[in-house]
C-alpha cells in the first residue's frame, strides 16, 4: 500500500460542543480514523470517537501484584535465608513486620506502572507528529478544538473530506502535511 | 426563559470556585505569562535572594558538618535526634498537604482544588527533599546511605526489616518518587502550552522535550485522565501510610511519652495541618503579587482555613488524649514523662505550643478571620510554629527524662542546630522560587475544566 500524499484534513473549532457535534457527524458519515486534539478533557469526546476503554487499570493491577511479591519475597529471602538473625528465639518469618514495606513496594510499583504505562499507551515521547505541521494547531493546546480525519481511512477523499468538515461550522479546515 | 437563565447564571456564580469573566485563552495566559515574561517582579527576586541567602548557609553548615561530625550540633545521649529528627517529621508534615489537596480532593471530587493543586504538590515535593536531609545528615557518614538499602554486598549483612527506621526509609522514598511522578503527569499537558505558547527557541526546545510530544489527542486524555485517578487512588493510602510510619519510629520505642498508639492517626492530623499552613503561607503572597486573585479566590483561601481548624482540632484532642491516657494508665513513667513536659525543663516550649496549636486557631471559626487574608497568614505562621514545636516537645523531652534519673540530661541546641534548620527554609524558598519561575504554577488544563465554556451542551431530543 502506497503512503497517502497527506496525513489528513483539519478542522478547527470555537467551541466543545462543536466539536463532539462533529465528530459524531463524522462517525455517522462512516469515517473512523480520525482523533480530535483539546486543551483539555473531554469526556463526551470518548464516546463520540467510540474510543476503547483504557487499559492501563490492567498495568497497573500487574504492578502493583508484582511490587508487593517483590517486596514480601525480598523481605522473606533476606530475613529466612540469607541472613537469619535469631533473636530470643522469635520466628525468623515474622509476616507482620513485611506488612510496611510490602505495602510501600506495590504502591511504588504500581505508580511507577501507571506513568511508564501512560506514556507507552500514549506513544510518548513522540518528538515529531504531522499535526504540528499545521501552523494553528499551536492553538490546540490554548483555547481552539480540532478535529482530524486521516488518510488512511477508507472514505477519505481530500475534496470530499474537506467540504464534509467545512460544512460542520469549522472556523477553518486545513490538510496536514506529512 | 431568560430569567431562568440570569438565576442559572447566579446560582453558578455563587458556587464558582474562580472569577466569572474568564475565558480559554485568558485563563491560559495569565498563567503561562508568569513564566513567559521577561520581567520578574521584585517580589520574586527578594524572595529568591532570601532563600539563595540561607542556601549558601545550609551549604556551609553541611561542610562544617561533613568535616567535623555530628558533634557540632547539641545531640548527646540520651538526647541522640534532636534538632535533625524533629525538623525532618516537621518537613515531611508540611509536604502532606500537597498530596492530600492533589490525591484525596481528587478523588473526592472537589473541584476547587485544580488551581492549588500545581503550587502544593511542588511544596510537597521540595518539603520532602528539605525532610530528606535530616536523617540522611544525622547518619554521620551521608555518604554510606546506600547502606540503608538491600543490596547483596561483601560485608555480608543486611538491613533489618523488622526497624520501623527502615520502614521510613522505603516510606519516605517511595513517598517522594510517586509525588515526582504525579506532578510530573500533571505538569505533561502544561508543557505542552508552554511549548505552544513560547517565542524563545531555547524554550521551545527545553518545554517540548519535557512535553515528550504531548498533543492533547482524544485517546491522550483519556489514558492521562485513568493515570490521574490511579495515581490519586494510589497515593491517598501512601500519604496516610507514610506518617503512620513516621509515627512507628517512636511508637514502637518504649520510651516514656512515644510508647502510644494513637500517634499514627494523630501524626497525619498533626502533618495535615501544618501542610495547610503553609499552603497559606505560600498561597497568599503569590496570588496578591501576580494577581491571581481570581483563580485562587477567597473561597480558596476559606476552605484551606477550614480543613486547617478541622484537623487542628483532632491535634487538640490528641493532646488532651495523651494526657488523659498517661494518667488513666497508672504507668509511673508515662504520667512522669507528661508531668515533666508541663513543669519541667522544657515546661516553656510545651506551654508556648499548646497556644499555638490549639488557641490561636480557635479564631479561624470567626468568619471575618477566614476571609481576610493577612490574618490567615498570620494564623498559618503561628500554627507552622506551634507543630514544630510539637515535634521538639514530643522528641526531645521524651528523651532527656526517661526511665533512670541517672541517665537525664537536657538538650542545648547549638548554632549550627539552627543554621542547618534554617539553611533547609531557605533550600525550600529556593527551589520554590525557580518553580514560579520556569513552571506554571497553577495547573493550566484542570483549571480550564472549570470555566462553564467547558461544558458541552447537548442538544435538546
Amino acid at each position: 500500500m502506497t503512503k497517502p500524499p497527506i496525513y489528513g484534513v483539519m478542522a478547527e473549532f470555537d467551541n466543545p460542543t462543536k466539536l463532539v457535534s462533529a465528530a459524531r457527524e463524522a462517525r455517522a458519515r462512516g469515517y473512523r480514523k480520525m482523533d480530535a486534539y483539546t486543551p483539555f478533557p473531554i469526556e463526551e469526546l470518548t464516546e463520540a470517537l467510540h474510543l476503547p476503554k483504557s487499559k492501563l487499570p490492567v498495568i497497573v493491577l500487574i504492578g502493583g501484584i508484582l511490587g508487593g511479591l517483590t517486596g514480601y519475597l525480598m523481605q522473606y529471602y533476606v530475613t529466612v535465608i540469607y541472613f537469619p538473625i535469631n533473636i530470643a528465639g522469635r520466628p525468623l518469618h515474622s509476616w507482620p513486620m513485611y506488612i510496611v514495606i510490602t505495602f510501600e513496594l506495590t504502591i511504588l510499583f504500581a505508580a511507577l506502572s501507571a506513568v511508564f504505562g501512560l506514556l507507552a499507551l500514549c506513544g510518548l515521547p513522540m518528538p515529531y507528529h504531522p499535526t504540528f505541521n499545521v501552523p494553528r494547531f499551536a492553538l490546540a493546546s490554548r483555547n481552539r478544538f480540532f478535529l482530524c480525519i486521516e488518510a488512511r481511512d477508507p472514505l477519505f477523499d481530500r475534496k470530499v473530506t474537506e467540504e464534509f468538515l467545512e460544512s460542520l461550522d469549522a472556523r477553518e479546515v486545513s490538510e496536514v502535511a506529512h | 426563559m431568560a430569567d431562568e437563565k440570569q438565576i442559572a447564571d447566579e446560582g453558578l456564580r455563587q458556587t464558582a470556585v474562580i472569577a466569572p469573566g474568564y475565558t480559554f485563552g485568558t485563563v491560559t495566559d495569565q498563567i503561562a505569562s508568569v513564566v513567559l515574561t521577561r520581567r520578574t517582579p521584585v517580589f520574586w527576586i527578594t524572595c529568591f535572594a532570601v532563600g539563595f541567602a540561607l542556601l549558601l548557609l545550609f551549604l556551609w553548615s553541611l561542610v562544617l558538618l561533613l568535616a567535623k561530625g555530628v558533634g557540632i550540633w547539641g545531640i548527646k545521649i540520651p538526647v541522640g535526634w534532636g534538632f535533625a529528627i524533629t525538623n525532618f517529621v516537621w518537613w515531611i508534615g508540611i509536604g502532606h498537604a500537597g498530596t492530600l489537596i492533589s490525591a484525596i480532593l481528587l478523588l473526592l471530587n472537589q473541584t476547587w482544588r485544580n488551581s492549588i493543586n500545581r503550587f502544593a504538590e511542588a511544596m510537597t515535593l521540595f518539603a520532602v527533599a528539605c525532610a530528606g536531609m535530616f536523617p540522611l545528615l544525622h547518619m554521620g557518614r551521608p555518604w554510606l546511605f546506600y547502606w540503608m538499602f538491600p543490596y547483596p554486598n561483601s560485608m555480608g549483612v543486611q538491613p533489618q526489616f523488622r526497624s520501623p527506621l527502615v520502614w521510613d526509609v522505603f516510606a519516605v522514598s517511595t513517598y517522594a518518587t510517586v509525588s515526582l511522578l504525579f506532578w510530573f503527569v500533571g505538569l505533561l499537558p502544561d508543557l505542552a502550552t508552554l511549548r505552544d505558547r513560547t517565542d524563545n527557541r531555547w524554550a521551545r526546545a527545553i518545554y517540548g522535550i519535557l512535553a515528550m510530544g504531548w498533543r492533547g489527542s482524544a485517546r491522550h486524555w483519556s489514558n492521562h485522565e485513568m493515570a490521574s485517578l490511579l495515581l490519586a487512588g494510589l497515593a491517598t493510602p501512601l500519604v496516610l501510610s507514610v506518617h503512620t510510619v513516621v509515627s512507628f519510629d517512636f511508637t514502637i520505642a518504649i520510651v516514656p511519652g512515644w510508647h502510644s498508639t494513637f500517634f499514627p492517626p494523630y501524626f497525619v492530623a498533626g502533618a495535615i495541618y501544618s501542610g495547610f499552613a503553609m499552603v497559606l503561607v505560600l498561597a497568599i503572597p503569590l496570588r496578591h503579587v501576580y494577581g491571581l486573585q481570581g483563580l485562587i479566590t477567597d473561597k480558596h483561601l476559606e476552605n484551606s482555613a477550614k480543613v486547617m481548624l478541622a484537623t487542628g482540632l483532632i491535634v487538640a484532642y490528641a493532646y488532651i488524649l495523651e494526657t488523659f491516657t498517661a494518667w488513666y494508665s497508672g504507668n509511673v513513667y508515662e504520667s512522669a514523662a507528661i508531668w515533666h513536659r508541663m513543669t519541667g525543663p522544657y515546661a516553656v516550649v510545651y506551654w508556648c505550643l499548646l497556644t499555638c496549636n490549639i488557641a490561636a486557631p480557635q479564631a479561624l471559626w470567626i468568619k471575618k478571620v477566614r476571609s481576610t487574608p493577612a490574618l490567615l497568614f498570620v494564623a498559618s505562621l503561628i500554627v507552622l510554629t506551634g507543630m514544630w514545636l510539637e515535634r521538639y516537645v514530643i522528641i526531645v523531652s521524651s528523651l532527656a527524662q526517661d526511665f533512670l534519673v541517672s541517665s537525664w540530661r537536657t538538650f542545648q541546641p547549638t548554632r549550627w542546630d539552627w543554621a542547618t534548620y534554617v539553611g533547609t527554609i531557605g533550600l525550600f524558598t529556593f527551589l520554590f522560587f525557580i518553580f514560579i519561575r520556569l513552571l506554571p504554577m497553577i495547573s493550566i488544563f484542570e483549571v480550564r475544566t472549570l470555566l462553564p465554556q467547558a461544558k458541552v451542551e447537548e442538544e435538546a431530543p
